[in-house]
C-alpha cells in the first residue's frame, strides 16, 4: 500500500531527461505548473497533455510506474471533483434531492481533475529523473541571487534535499512499524473515526522517535565531516549548461508561447 | 497440529520491472514444539517467509495451513492467528510507544479483547519470562538500555501467549553478553512452555547450541532442512552461499583429517572437549 507513493523517488535509467541540467528541469516544472493554471479551454489542456507525454516518453520512465503515484492522491482528487461538481453555481443539468449538478460544475470539476493529475505527474517526472543531490544543486544555483538579500539559500536547498531523501526511508519505516503492531494485534482498518485516529498512536509515536533518531545520526555524521553550511563551499561537479539544455529551454519557451496563443484563439 | 507450507511462492511488485521473487516453491512442515533455526544470507527470503506464517504477507501462489486450516481462506480469523503465531520483528524495540513498560506489554493482550485482570496477569508473567525486574515496569521504555528494551518488546509478543514464537534476528546489534543472555532466555522459555520457536538468524554460531532443526534459505529457496549436525557436515556448500558452519565443526573436521577419531557431528564446546579428551585416551 505504502509502496505506491512514488513522490520523491528516483527512477534509475539513462535518458535525455535524466541527463538534463537540474536547473532546466526545475524551471520547466515551474513553467509547466503555471501553464496549467493559465491555460483555458480544451486546447490548452491537450497541449499540456501532449507536452507531458513527450517528456515522459523521453524520460523512459514507464507510464505504469508513474500511474502508481496517482493512487496516493486519488482521495484528494475525488474530493476536489465532488466539491466542484456540486457546489458550482450556474446552468442546472441534473438535480436530485438537495444536490444539483451544473454545466459549469462539470466543466470546473473536469478542469480540476486534469490539472491535479498533470500537476502531480509533472512534478514526479522531475523527481523521478533527478537525483536529490542534483536537485539541490540546481535549486541552490537558481536561488543563488537571493543570497544578496541574506536568504540562506544553501541551507534551504540542503533541508529540501534531506526531506526528499527521507520520504522513502520513512515510508519503509512506517510499513515496518505497522506490520510489527499488526503482529501484536493492532487494527488500523476497522472502527469509527475516533477509534481509527486512536489506533494511529502506536504507529506515530515510534515513527516520530525513529525520525528524530535518524535526524540526530545524520547531524552527527555531517558534523563529523566538518559540514558547516554553504560558505566557501566548492562543488566537485559544478553545473554547466550544455547544448541539450539550451535546446530544452527553447522547447519550453515554444511550449509557453503555444499555450498563450492557444488561450487567445479558443 | 502444525504449520504446513505448500508450494509457497512470493513475488514482490509483480508485473513491474522491479518484480522480485522472494520465495520460490517453499514446502515445509513445522510440527509443534520444535526449536528451529532459520538461516540465510541478507535477502535470502527468510524475513519474507516468517511474515507469511502469521498472515502479514499473502503468498503469490501456494497455501499455508495452521492446524489444518488455510490461513488465507475467506473468513479465517487472522487476528486470532496472530495471537497464536507471535512474530517478533528485527529491532523490536523500535515498536515501543507507551508511557511505561508495563502498559506497552499490555498492548498485545488488550487487543485480543481480554478483560483487564487477565491482560495485566499476562503482561506481568511475560515480563518475568524475559527476566525484566519489577523496578523497570513503570519506567518509560525509552529510558531502558538496548538489551532491556529488546526484552520488553519480546515480552510484548509473549503476553499474547503464542503457541509459536518467531524471532527475526533477536540478537542483531547486541553485544556478545546481551546476545547470549537473550538466546539463553529464549531457550529456557521454550523448555518451560514447550512452544514452537523459530529463530531467524544469519549466524550459525548463534543457533547451533539451541535448535533441533536448521532450515537454510538461499536465493528465495529452501536449500537445506535437517538436523544441525547433518547441515554443518555440508559446510562446503554453506560456504559457497556465504554462510559458515560453527567453528567447532571446522576444528573437529581438521582433527579427524589429522587422524584423531572424533565425532564430527559435535556442535558444542563441552561435548567437543570431552570427545577430544576421550580420543586422546585421557
Amino acid at each position: 500500500m505504502l509502496r505506491d507513493i512514488t513522490l520523491g523517488q528516483y527512477y534509475q535509467t539513462d535518458s535525455v531527461i535524466h541527463r538534463l541540467d537540474p536547473r532546466v528541469k526545475l524551471v520547466t516544472t515551474i513553467v509547466f505548473i503555471v501553464s496549467l493554471f493559465v491555460v483555458e479551454g480544451a486546447a490548452g489542456y491537450v497541449l499540456a497533455g501532449l507536452f507531458l507525454l513527450l517528456v515522459i516518453r523521453l524520460s523512459k520512465v514507464p507510464v505504469r510506474f508513474m500511474m502508481r503515484g496517482m493512487k496516493s492522491i486519488a482521495f484528494l482528487l475525488v474530493i476536489a471533483v465532488i466539491f466542484n461538481l456540486f457546489l458550482t453555481q450556474g446552468e442546472v443539468v441534473v438535480s436530485f434531492w438537495k444536490l444539483t449538478i451544473t454545466k459549469e460544475g462539470i466543466y470546473y470539476a473536469g478542469c480540476m481533475a486534469v490539472r491535479l493529475v498533470f500537476l502531480i505527474m509533472g512534478s514526479s517526472v522531475m523527481t523521478l529523473t533527478t537525483t536529490p543531490n542534483n536537485l539541490t544543486d540546481g535549486l541552490e544555483k537558481l536561488l543563488g541571487p537571493l543570497k544578496v538579500i541574506r536568504v540562506p539559500v544553501h541551507e534551504i536547498a540542503m533541508m529540501m534535499s534531506i526531506a526528499l531523501r527521507f520520504i522513502p526511508i520513512l515510508l519503509e519505516e512506517t510499513d515496518k512499524i505497522m506490520k510489527a503492531q499488526i503482529a501484536r494485534g493492532a487494527d488500523f482498518e476497522s472502527g469509527n473515526l475516533i477509534k481509527r485516529v486512536k489506533s494511529m498512536v502506536p504507529l506515530l509515536v515510534p515513527l516520530f522517535i525513529s525520525a528524530f533518531r535518524r535526524a540526530n545520526d545524520l547531524a552527527t555524521a555531517m558534523e563529523a565531516r566538518c559540514y558547516r553550511g554553504g560558505d566557501h563551499r566548492t562543488k566537485m561537479k559544478p553545473l554547466v549548461y550544455h547544448r541539450r539544455d539550451l535546446m530544452a529551454y527553447g522547447t519550453v519557451c515554444a511550449y509557453l508561447a503555444l499555450c498563450i496563443v492557444a488561450g487567445r484563439i479558443i | 497440529m502444525a504449520i504446513i507450507l505448500d508450494h509457497v511462492n512470493h513475488i514482490y511488485e509483480p508485473g513491474t520491472p522491479m518484480a522480485f521473487s522472494a520465495l520460490t516453491d517453499v514446502n515445509l512442515v513445522i510440527p509443534d514444539g520444535q526449536f528451529i533455526g532459520l538461516i540465510g544470507h541478507t535477502g535470502s527470503g527468510k524475513s519474507t517467509l516468517v511474515q507469511h506464517l502469521n498472515g502479514l504477507l499473502k503468498p503469490t501462489s501456494g497455501s499455508i495451513y495452521y492446524n489444518g486450516a488455510d490461513i488465507n481462506a475467506d473468513g479465517f480469523n487472522k487476528k486470532e492467528l496472530r495471537s497464536k503465531v507471535g512474530l517478533v520483528f528485527q529491532y523490536p524495540e523500535h515498536q515501543l510507544f507507551e508511557i511505561d513498560v508495563f502498559t506497552d506489554v499490555c498492548f498485545g493482550p488488550k487487543n485480543l479483547g481480554l478483560d483487564r485482570k487477565e491482560v495485566e496477569l499476562r503482561a506481568y508473567a511475560a515480563l518475568k519470562q524475559v527476566g525484566l525486574e519489577d523496578e523497570y515496569f513503570y519506567q518509560s521504555p525509552f529510558d531502558l538500555s538496548g538489551g532491556q528494551k529488546r526484552r520488553a518488546a519480546i515480552a510484548g509478543v509473549l503476553a499474547m501467549k503464542p503457541e509459536v514464537l518467531i524471532l527475526d534476528e533477536p540478537t542483531a546489534g547486541l553485544d556478545p553478553k546481551g546476545r547470549d543472555e537473550i538466546l539463553d532466555q529464549i531457550a529456557a522459555l521454550r523448555q518451560e512452555t514447550g512452544m514452537t520457536v523459530i529463530l531467524v538468524s544469519h549466524s550459525m554460531e548463534d543457533v547451533a547450541r539451541y535448535v533441533d532443526r536448521i532450515i537454510v534459505m538461499n536465493k528465495s529457496r529452501v536449500m537445506m532442512d535437517d538436523e544441525p549436525g547433518a547441515v554443518f557436515k555440508r559446510y562446503g556448500e554453506l560456504e559457497e552461499v556465504g554462510l559458515a558452519a560453527p567453528q567447532i565443526t571446522y576444528i573437529m573436521q581438521a582433527l579427524k583429517e589429522k587422524g584423531l577419531s572424533v565425532d564430527t557431528d559435535i556442535i558444542n564446546v563441552e561435548e567437543a572437549s570431552q570427545a577430544i579428551l576421550r580420543a586422546l585416551g585421557r
